[in-house]
């Protein structure tokens, strides 16, 4: 078994976003940058599927500009055996990045994909569904629990009613919820050792696949500010304004 | 032949975010059809058919998509969507599971989760856990669209008739099979569409402690929610996170418990009306939203909140 996982540089999760006086994006100069958190679980899970025997090699890709590869040697840090950078410097909407991974797994032929469920950039929550539609793959969304049997693999899927059960056929894509498992830190020796996994670098217009973004981002600007109130002294001062002031209760 | 529009339902009952997406729909073109896919779900189809802003409702039925498995719904969904210019749903766990599916195989770049409609091509959707907002012009012939529930009221349900269309099921994949789904039962308010929301956070110290929670909610008619850091310690179940991965709560009053308020958790609630905190950390982020804040031991503050509740003459419902 082969395990492909995909993993994106976002803006740190801790990091409190500034939108540009301009309106065309967010402050990304100078700003910490992390590997979106949930492909941390993704990566997690993968190597933890390796480590049980199940599977042979895990594989990490990343899309993005020259220092995307920060995510994946930090995939190779924590077990993965070696990486793929498709680089770009522009912003490629889901569809697109579907589309790269696409032609990464008709090379790579893994028997799973594994991704996070949402990038926390720009939250679209689409690239796995995509993925998984384009190869003709069965797809395991929002999934907190993870099974392999022979062939088939059963995943716990977070839903708004509480938790479902799904059974796919192998190859799948798997979209993984921050609640999977834990992810483990790198080791000062295995950070040393990453360095010297081999990551390949691809080039977007090499792959032939249309990227074209279809959605074009007119303004980004901040949402209305909410201000804070005031603080109250005592539980019956709460319970006065609610009732008096703000009539809600 | 302009939106179809694809209706959650548990094939009894239709569930109400769907008249969100509805009333949505309508702010985007007045001809709405909308596809009730499920097992045995004639009801399901009745009840959309009796809301005066679906034009048709399209009912098709089979054992396969009882489920709403994404690999069984969107083979439908794509050959209906030929005469269709939009395609929409809620942005919720239902939608959001398969509609990208639809949008790929239509080649089709999918705007998620749009709060504002701008014009029939360009949308208002959060980015950055909400910190930002994009408007976004699609260029797509067709588009596919999921609407945030919680910022369009519901489409009003009764009073309509429109016909009720037959559509064959179509073959299906048969690479993915349904165990089962475990549902949180309560007798509480659902947490998308209460009133009044009262979440916990890592404060509570353990799922023993949400007592204290419950009976306030309960003295209020309210849903329980929580922080993920509750949900991560296991004090309660992952349908009651409120947050950028979780669920998006709009209630007239929000009351954050032993939350601190990080970022991802703002995104949930921060469009709530009223929004009271109380925790024990003066500092906390949260208090920098909130609108009435009390700095206090919650495990005081709690039973005393009840006790002055109790001593009302009226609460409302």
């Amino acid at each position: 078994m082969k395990i492909l996982v995909a993993v994106k540089r976002v803006i740190d999760y801790n990091v409190q976003v500034r939108v540009k006086e301009d309106g065309t994006g967010v402050h990304t100069d100078n700003v910490k940058m992390a590997t979106n958190p949930p492909d941390d679980n993704a990566v997690e899970e993968a190597v933890k599927i390796k480590e049980s025997g199940k599977a042979k090699e895990v594989v990490a890709v990343t899309i993005g500009e020259e220092k995307a590869q920060e995510t994946v040697r930090k995939a190779l840090a924590v077990g993965v055996d070696r990486g793929i950078h498709v680089k770009t410097d522009s912003y490629i909407e889901p569809l697109g990045v579907a589309k790269i991974l696409k032609k990464i797994v008709e090379k790579e032929k893994p028997d799973l994909v594994f991704m996070g469920k949402q990038a926390i950039d720009d939250d679209c929550n689409q690239t796995g569904q995509m993925l998984a539609a384009m190869l003709g793959w069965p797809q395991g969304t929002f999934v907190s629990k993870v099974e392999l049997k022979d062939k088939i693999i059963a995943v716990v899927r977070e839903i708004d009613e509480g938790l479902e059960t799904v059974e796919m056929n192998l190859p799948a894509v798997v979209t993984c919820d921050l609640r999977l498992n834990e992810p483990r830190y790198a080791s000062l020796p295995n950070i040393m050792k990453a360095k010297k996994k081999p990551i390949e670098q691809l080039i977007v217009k090499d792959l032939g696949v249309d990227i074209s973004n279809r959605i074009e981002q007119l303004k980004v600007e901040e949402p209305p500010k909410r201000k804070g109130g005031v603080k109250v002294s005592s539980v019956a001062e709460l319970v006065s304004k609610l009732k008096n002031e703000a009539k809600v209760i | 032949m302009s939106v179809l529009l694809i209706a959650e339902h548990d094939n009894s009952n239709l569930k109400v975010f769907t008249l969100n997406a509805i009333s949505a729909a309508s702010k985007i073109d007045a001809d709405i059809h909308v596809l009730v896919a499920g097992n045995k779900c004639e009801n399901v189809a009745k009840e959309v058919a009796s809301v005066p802003a679906v034009k048709k409702v399209l009912h098709s039925d089979s054992p396969n998509y009882e489920n709403y498995l994404a690999e069984n719904l969107t083979p439908l969904i794509v050959k209906l969507a030929e005469s269709y210019t939009y395609i929409i749903s809620s942005a919720n766990t239902f939608g959001k599971n398969f509609m990208p599916r639809v949008a790929a195989l239509l080649d089709t770049s999918q705007i998620s989760d749009i709060i504002k409609i701008n014009s029939a091509d360009t949308f208002i959707r959060p980015i950055y856990a909400g910190n930002a907002f994009a408007t976004v012009k699609s260029n797509d012939k067709k588009k596919c669209v999921t609407i945030r529930p919680t910022s369009f009221d519901p489409a009003p349900t009764s009073g309509g008739s429109s016909s009720i269309e037959k559509v064959e099921p179509i073959d299906i994949p048969n690479v993915s099979k349904f165990i089962k789904r475990e549902e949180t039962k309560t007798e509480r308010p659902e947490l998308g569409t209460a009133r009044v929301v009262i979440s916990g956070g890592r404060g509570l110290q353990s799922g023993e402690n949400f007592k204290l929670i419950n009976a306030i909610a309960d003295k209020l008619n309210a849903a329980v929610g929580a922080s993920r850091a509750a949900v991560d310690a296991g004090y309660i179940s992952n349908d009651h996170q409120v947050g950028q991965t979780g669920k998006v709560v709009v209630p007239d009053l929000y009351i954050a418990v032993g939350i601190s308020g990080a970022i991802q958790h703002l995104a949930g609630m921060k469009e709530s009306k009223v929004i009271v905190a109380i925790n024990k950390d003066g500092e906390a982020p949260i208090f920098s939203i909130a609108d009435y804040g009390l700095e206090a031991d919650l495990f005081e503050a709690l039973p005393q909140f009840l006790e002055e509740l109790n001593k009302l003459n009226t609460i409302q419902k």
